[in-house]
């Protein structure tokens, strides 16, 4: 289904569950790249930061020279998508990391790492999106949630946890962010979503 | 386990995910908080704790056993990552008692000494997810069949050749392969051959894959070993005694860390191989004697 006409979206490869987000961008017409040097950002129309450790993604993003690039790209406007540890690259202010880690930034939230608890406390759930009729069947995994959002955060999705209200798929401009992992489910109508932002530019 | 809410926890595809958000990644042998520490901040996906790496379970030998709790309760303190913990194969009190403690993953494995040499544990009824070792594609499937949600080749571990990993590394894709191109009449006798159940068979002859992560373990000591595993078709790497007991080990995990995410790049592995001091001390594993083999254990 990848046409030479689909935009180039990035998928971030240093680590974490990369060919779930290729297979569903391709599956939405996208062409990918992965990206693990500050050089293949060139020419991209979008980029996915995915699942996985985001200890271990800052750590590599700073030792391969791919965090000051990525951080003028995405205040430049580069359409970006990121999931679970993705969301947790894009928040502007983090809570529960490790001493010294730092984000990307792009997405004027607070974040809590690992909100939700532990392995034995992942879960999946249907959950009702802003904008879609039919509700997105969600995998949480050591999951973080949006603690604070600014008010250019639009909430497209929340969970009730202990009578509160956790925003866990938020969108700010051209800066979209999920707790949960729709690569894992077949289910391609987020990325999707932010594929439609891409073609907006 | 469901809740009046629509909200499952433990279900298969859950306990399956975790091990899909550590591929590319390093997963360490720890046996302190603080080297669960050193783990944590040169880059390491999760850690795995243990009692003694198996290089020392070797030198000292006894029977090894699951990590003492309170030192498993220091790890899990030390860390945000995930913390996986080892039970003895069949041991499925100890197993019982990691999950209580909150650890991520439990890896039953054949590291420490079998508890039961006829029964590994009945993992699906936990709700921790497993990780089990494996010599070949029949001996996933039939873990797999018993609740494992993630494979990692068994190598030989505590030894620092690589070798055997790369040969159940191989023969574990080859026999995958060998399952894709078959016909689907032949499916039959290629599970009896297998010794695993035929749905198993069947779906990865389907789809060509295994439908878990799957990551190397044992023998890995340097960089270009990770890197190695990793265009031989690993998802991730186990690396035991590989770090801690290297001479340097702050720069050795970083650095294996790194040639993990550009294996297919050797300008970076020679990069990150320079000046790590010594690596471990290894021991030829056709030297063992076939008794101490440790990949033997389990079936």
């Amino acid at each position: 289904m990848t046409g030479p006409d689909g935009p180039l979206v990035g998928v971030l490869a240093l680590q974490g569950a990369v060919a779930e987000h290729v297979a569903a961008l391709a599956a939405c017409g996208a062409r990918t790249r992965a990206v693990r040097r500050p050089a293949e950002l060139a020419g991209l129309d979008g980029l996915v930061l995915p699942g996985g450790e985001s200890t271990t993604m800052d750590l590599l993003l700073r030792t391969v020279g791919l965090d000051e690039p990525l951080r003028t790209a995405i205040a430049d406007g580069l359409p970006v998508y990121g999931s679970c540890a993705g969301m947790i690259l894009l928040a502007d202010r983090l809570v529960d990391g490790v001493a010294g880690q730092r984000t990307l930034g792009g997405l004027d939230v607070t974040c809590r790492r690992n909100a939700f608890g532990r392995q034995v406390d992942s879960f999946e759930t249907d959950l009702d999106v802003v904008g879609l009729d039919e509700p997105v069947h969600a995998v949480f995994i050591r999951a973080p949630w949006v603690e604070e959002a600014g008010g250019d955060v639009e909430v497209l999705a929340a969970v009730e946890v202990d009578g509160g209200t956790r925003p866990v798929l938020v969108r700010q401009g051209r800066v979209l962010a999920s707790a949960f992992h729709p690569e894992l489910t077949g289910d391609h109508r987020l990325h999707r979503l932010f594929l439609d932002g891409v073609a907006r530019g | 386990m469901s809740t009046d809410s629509g909200t499952d926890t433990s279900t298969s595809r859950v306990k399956r995910g975790l091990a899909e958000m550590l591929k590319g990644g390093v997963i360490m042998d720890v046996v302190t908080p603080e080297q669960a520490k050193i783990a944590e901040d040169a880059g390491a996906v999760a850690v795995m704790a243990l009692e003694r790496v198996p290089a020392d379970i070797r030198a000292q030998g006894g029977v090894a056993r699951m990590s003492d709790p309170d030192m498993i309760e220091g790890i899990i303190g030390a860390v945000s990552i995930p913390v996986m913990a080892k039970a003895r194969i069949g041991h499925f009190v100890e197993a019982r008692v990691l999950q209580s403690l909150g650890v991520d993953y439990i890896d039953e494995s054949e590291v420490l000494t079998p508890a039961d040499y006829a029964h590994h544990i009945d993992k699906a009824g936990f709700r921790v997810p497993f990780v089990c070792g494996a010599t070949d594609l029949g001996e996933a499937l039939r873990r797999l069949s018993e609740g494992a949600a993630m494979i990692r080749s068994k190598g030989e571990a505590g030894t620092g050749d690589v070798s055997n990993a790369t040969t159940h590394m191989r023969t574990i894709r080859s026999q995958i392969a060998r399952l894709a191109a078959i016909p689907a009449d032949e499916l039959h006798v290629a599970a009896k051959e297998l010794g695993a159940p035929y749905d198993l068979v069947a779906e990865v002859a389907r789809t060509g894959t295994l439908p878990v992560v799957l990551f190397t373990a044992g023998g890995i000591a340097t960089p270009a070993d990770a890197a190695m595993m990793m265009q031989l078709g690993a998802d991730g790497v186990f690396v035991g005694s590989g770090i801690f007991a290297s001479g340097d080990p702050v720069a050795r995990a970083a650095a294996i860390v790194q040639a993990t995410t550009f294996h297919d790049d050797p300008d970076v592995i020679a990069k990150v191989s320079r000046g790590l001091g010594a690596a471990m001390v290894g021991i030829n594993v056709d030297d063992l004697p076939v008794a101490h083999r440790l990949a033997d254990r389990g079936w």
